[in-house]
């Protein structure tokens, strides 16, 4: 935890998830981004009188699945209720959402870094609901203020609302909820947590907790930060927030029941938070229970087979790589982050080489590097399963040294011959032990310090030979060159 | 005999003998429309060429749907792809439905022909038809009276003879009171029963899809072609659906209705119970064996049902806001109540445009009740209003499930008073809620319901003798039970064949 000296920084996140579903929450419309405004609507999602709504099953076979990844307690009894508001881009003039019985209740997300800048804690979930997202209003700033437009295309996606507690104390913190969080629901295939084009908005509620004058500790008023568009926006206004909200604690003293939640939205360009509207807050939605929907009524098996139906979680991912194959916390972490493709492919290396430790590093610091600089999907990567485990199988049997190993995985990168024209290609070819020994001979005979030095004990001095022999022949095996180098001294 | 006193059935019946074609039924329809709509004002649109064009095609491609050939008029709060669907609303007087009600689907399939939309009260609320933003309707039996509402428009159509069968709307009895004002038959279906997709939304959990026509048989026959599962409607029923007209019957040996104590209240005309006593011997006479009930919850359903239409209605209009579709005020805000405010000018334009359109484009019982409902739903009265009428309403169910054990059918007035003269009520708003004390509890229970002519009341200096309703209700689900006590009750009686005369021409 993240502990400064004046305050404890005290933040609660409001997660919005697209669910990833071919149509919207209550009709059969396209959810797919990016078509023609107002092209995927109907007479349900625009409002039209005497359109009603019929639940899309699959999101809230989603929200259940989400739900249950996220030890949240499923309802068994979950019902929808409107929320009243005024604005132009909720056509209906209300927003069907969840009020009181959410379909998923308390639950945890545990975070980690095996970094270790962070310590590994459980943030806590009050709930998440489902809801229909609204549209969007477009203002044509050529056509001047008077011109807004609305293209209801989003209206009616299925968003869930995962709301934490607020449980995060660092911008640190935060970040890592998100992203294990975006991590998991990738692992679920619920949501594509897309942020450019929306999947996932995130709200930070932002306090601190302070001494007051009595040394007392109190906390102050509640600010939510709107309009996060990225992490790293998380971050940022999570820690502009806190410096804010200190300076001003210390100027006006005002506590959490001394002024009401406060609307700010986040300004990327500035990197500094500026007041909404206040309106919002003194807003009535004047819930009630949506009569054109029915309650949804969940048995304990129908939720048992949810959750057996779950598949893997990273959380347990990571656990399973350091127990089947000894890879460390940190490899494992670094590969259940990439992804579950950059899972497979790892078991798969891991399996065949039998060498999982060996296969872990190969992915970390050639593969991954490779698939992150050139943003290519690691079931296309030129070096396959089989490749590169065949390039570790040599490697482990010592055929191939280090550095000549990583100038073969290169030259794989482009050239898709199988592994052992291209170490001929390369010219790489094992040395007749004879021929390393004239090599060897010759680098003792032109260095007598080095083998004076050896003999007095200092055994790494013949390190500097093993290079010299490379330059002479860059096929030499530097294992072999150092075995004859110590043989040859031994044995004058 | 002229064809526009034959009942839909009978219609049906001459169509499939080819004893006269769907073109000629329709224009003596039509004819009968042209000869007195412009006075009884029942039709809000009616487009005799399109009409007649239906017809003409079911002729030619000898279409053997249920309700070939047979004209429907339609309320107006009910979609019709194409077509204008007001809602008898200012706000939606320019609005064109993009799509077909599940119920005009199935109707289409049935090869009914569709004569226009008729005039109700706006958004459904009222009961008199006088708070249509396009003008009154009249009723057939006194044109200087109401024909009831909220679909006035509907009942008075069929009263009138312009149509054999109408689609109307009940949220608290729209159907059954202006069917008891009119002297037709009304029939509020089961909630969930009839498919609302494409009914535009008063009160979603009370609204429910009626059929008007001249006897039981006819409601059964399009009831037939309407009824069943939808799957655009979540709260639209799965329950099976039974063939109403294979139901029917005259012998009721063994049909135990209930006659509540609580229905002789205060502010019931004696002449409606009069009715009452004189139906229910009528009905003992065909087997039925009446016995007096209690339901005293019942005496709690107005207040309950006016808080909870209220507050669904809230939200249901909450669409009406100019921004997409529909009535939008044009408001030339003045620079300088703008540059006052410290409100950004943005958010000031689009506030003032909400409140100019919503102003102008609803009538003040419409914006009455908006009021009131998001009043019941704000913070701090929610428990005590809207939570109240839910407890209420919960109580109601009770009371008529455990009813229902004990009685098959409930048997009382649709109505404390015959209709009332025009004006008489529009400007006191709480007598006319009052006067949905019978119906209202059907709604909120969901349970099946029908008014059907038994009386007349005696003539007056002001008013001539004016129809007079009673009304049946049954469990949920029970319509075939509904429609026969009603067949067979009609099969004893003759009040559902009387017309009224028309300015001195008989319908």
């Amino acid at each position: 935890m993240v502990k400064s000296k004046d305050y404890d920084l005290i933040v609660g996140l409001e997660v919005h998830v697209q669910l990833q579903t071919q149509s919207k929450l209550f009709c059969g419309c396209c959810t797919s981004f990016g078509a023609q405004p107002n092209t995927q609507t109907c007479p349900v999602c625009t409002g039209m009188p005497g359109a009603l709504p019929v639940l899309n099953r699959r999101a809230l076979q989603l929200a259940i699945r989400t739900g249950l990844a996220l030890n949240c307690d499923i309802a068994t009894f979950t019902k929808w209720d409107r929320k009243n508001y005024f604005y132009p881009d909720l056509p209906k003039g209300y927003q069907v959402s969840q009020f009181d019985l959410p379909v998923c209740g308390a639950g945890y997300l545990a975070i980690s870094d095996p970094s270790s800048r962070l310590e590994s804690k459980p943030i806590r979930l009050i709930r998440a609901h489902l809801e229909e997202d609204a549209g969007k209003s477009l203002h044509d700033e050529a056509g001047g203020l008077s011109d807004t437009r609305i293209d209801l295309n989003r209206a009616g996606t299925p968003l869930l609302e995962i709301v934490s507690e607020p449980d995060i104390r660092s911008p640190l913190e935060a970040k890592a909820f998100l992203s294990e969080l975006k991590l998991l629901l990738g692992y679920l295939g619920v949501s594509d947590c897309n942020m450019q084009e929306g999947s996932l908005r995130v709200d930070a509620n932002v306090n601190l907790h302070v001494l007051n004058d009595d040394q007392l500790s109190v906390a102050t008023p509640i600010v939510e930060v709107k309009n996060l568009n990225s992490f790293r926006a998380v971050e940022r206004a999570v820690t502009y927030e806190a410096e804010r909200q200190w300076k001003l604690w210390q100027q006006d003293k005002l506590t959490i029941d001394q002024r009401p939640k406060q609307t700010r939205g986040w300004n990327d360009a500035e990197q500094v938070t500026v007041p909404q509207r206040e309106k919002e807050e003194s807003a009535d939605y004047r819930y009630f229970p949506d009569p054109d929907l029915v309650p949804i009524v969940l048995t304990a098996d129908e939720i048992s087979e949810y959750r057996a139906d779950l598949c893997e979680l990273p959380s347990e991912i990571r656990l399973r790589l350091q127990k089947d194959y000894e890879v460390s916390a940190y490899d494992s972490d670094v590969m259940v982050n990439q992804g579950r493709e950059c899972v497979q492919y790892f078991e798969a290396v891991a399996k065949k080489t039998n060498q999982g430790k060996l296969a872990a590093n190969w992915i970390q610091q050639h593969v991954l590097q490779v698939i992150n600089d050139s943003d290519c999907e690691i079931e296309e990567f030129p070096v396959n399963v089989d490749r590169l485990s065949s390039l570790i199988e040599k490697v482990h049997a010592g055929e191939l040294d280090n550095s000549r190993a990583k100038d073969v995985f290169q030259a794989m990168l482009t050239d898709p011959s199988p592994l052992e024209q291209v170490i001929k290609a390369l010219g790489i070819e094992n040395v007749a032990d004879d021929e390393l020994e004239t090599i060897c001979r010759e680098l003792l005979e032109q260095n007598p310090q080095i083998v004076t030095d050896y003999q007095g004990g200092k055994k790494q001095a013949i390190g500097s030979l093993i290079g010299q022999a490379k330059k002479k022949n860059p096929n030499a095996n530097p294992g072999r060159v150092r075995e004859l180098l110590i043989q040859i001294i031994e044995n004058t | 005999m002229s064809l526009i006193e034959l009942s839909a059935f009978e219609l049906v019946e001459g169509l499939k003998q080819g004893q006269f074609s769907a073109q000629e039924v329709n224009s003596s329809f039509a004819d009968q429309v042209d000869l007195h709509d412009s006075k009884l004002k029942a039709f809000l649109r009616f487009d005799r060429q399109e009409c007649l064009e239906q017809a003409a095609k079911i002729d030619s491609t000898g279409s053997k749907g249920n309700l070939a050939g047979i004209p429907i008029a339609v309320k107006d709060v009910i979609c019709i792809e194409g077509q204008k669907t007001t809602c008898g609303s200012r706000m939606l007087e320019e609005f064109v439905a993009p799509y077909d009600a599940t119920l005009i689907s199935r109707l289409r399939k049935s090869d009914g022909v569709f004569l226009g939309k008729t005039n109700m009260d706006e958004f459904a609320m009222g009961s008199s038809t006088e708070n249509s933003a396009f003008g009154r309707s009249c009723n057939p039996w006194h044109f200087g009276s109401v024909p009831g509402g909220s679909s006035g428009g509907a009942a008075s159509c069929v009263a009138a003879s312009l149509t054999p069968l109408s689609i109307g709307s009940d949220t608290g009895g729209s159907v059954r009171q202006p069917a008891a004002f009119c002297g037709v038959t009304g029939l509020k279906p089961t909630y969930g029963r009839v498919s609302r997709y494409g009914l535009i939304a008063f009160a979603s959990s009370l609204d429910q899809i009626g059929f008007f026509a001249r006897d039981a048989r006819d409601v059964a026959l399009i009831l037939n072609e309407s009824a069943g599962h939808d799957q655009r409607d979540s709260t639209s029923s799965r329950e099976p659906v039974v063939d109403y007209l294979g139901s029917l019957g005259s012998d009721l040996s063994g049909l135990k209705i209930g006659l509540p104590i609580e229905y002789q209240s205060e502010g019931l005309s004696d002449e409606i119970q009069a009715s009452v006593v004189e139906a229910r011997r009528v009905l003992e006479s065909l087997g039925a064996e009446v016995s007096e009930i209690s339901l005293p919850m019942t005496q709690y359903g107005v207040a309950a049902y006016y808080l909870i239409a209220s507050c669904e209605a809230s939200g249901n209009l909450a669409r009406y806001d100019g921004a997409h579709y529909g009535f939008r005020a044009n408001c030339q805000e003045d620079q300088k109540s703008r540059s006052a405010s410290s409100t950004p000018p943005d958010a000031n334009r689009l506030l003032e445009m909400y409140c100019q359109t919503r102003s102008k484009g609803f009538g003040p019982e419409v914006k009455r009740r908006i009021m009131l409902g998001t009043y019941a739903l704000s913070a701090g009265y929610y428990d005590a209003y809207y939570l109240q009428a839910l407890k209420i309403r919960r109580l109601i169910q009770n009371e008529l499930r455990e009813t229902f054990t004990k009685v098959d059918l409930i048997l009382g007035p649709t109505t404390p008073t015959p209709a009332y003269r025009i004006g008489e009520k529009s400007k006191d708003p709480l007598s006319m809620y009052l006067g949905d004390i019978y119906t209202v509890v059907a709604n909120l229970a969901g349970i099946p319901a029908i008014s059907f002519p038994a009386g007349f009341s005696t003539e007056k200096a002001d008013q001539p003798a004016m129809p007079i309703g009673l009304q049946l209700q049954g469990p949920a689900f029970a319509e075939a039970e509904l429609l026969k006590a009603t067949w067979a009750f009609q099969n004893a009686t003759d009040w559902h064949q009387r017309r009224p005369v028309l300015d001195g021409v008989v319908g």
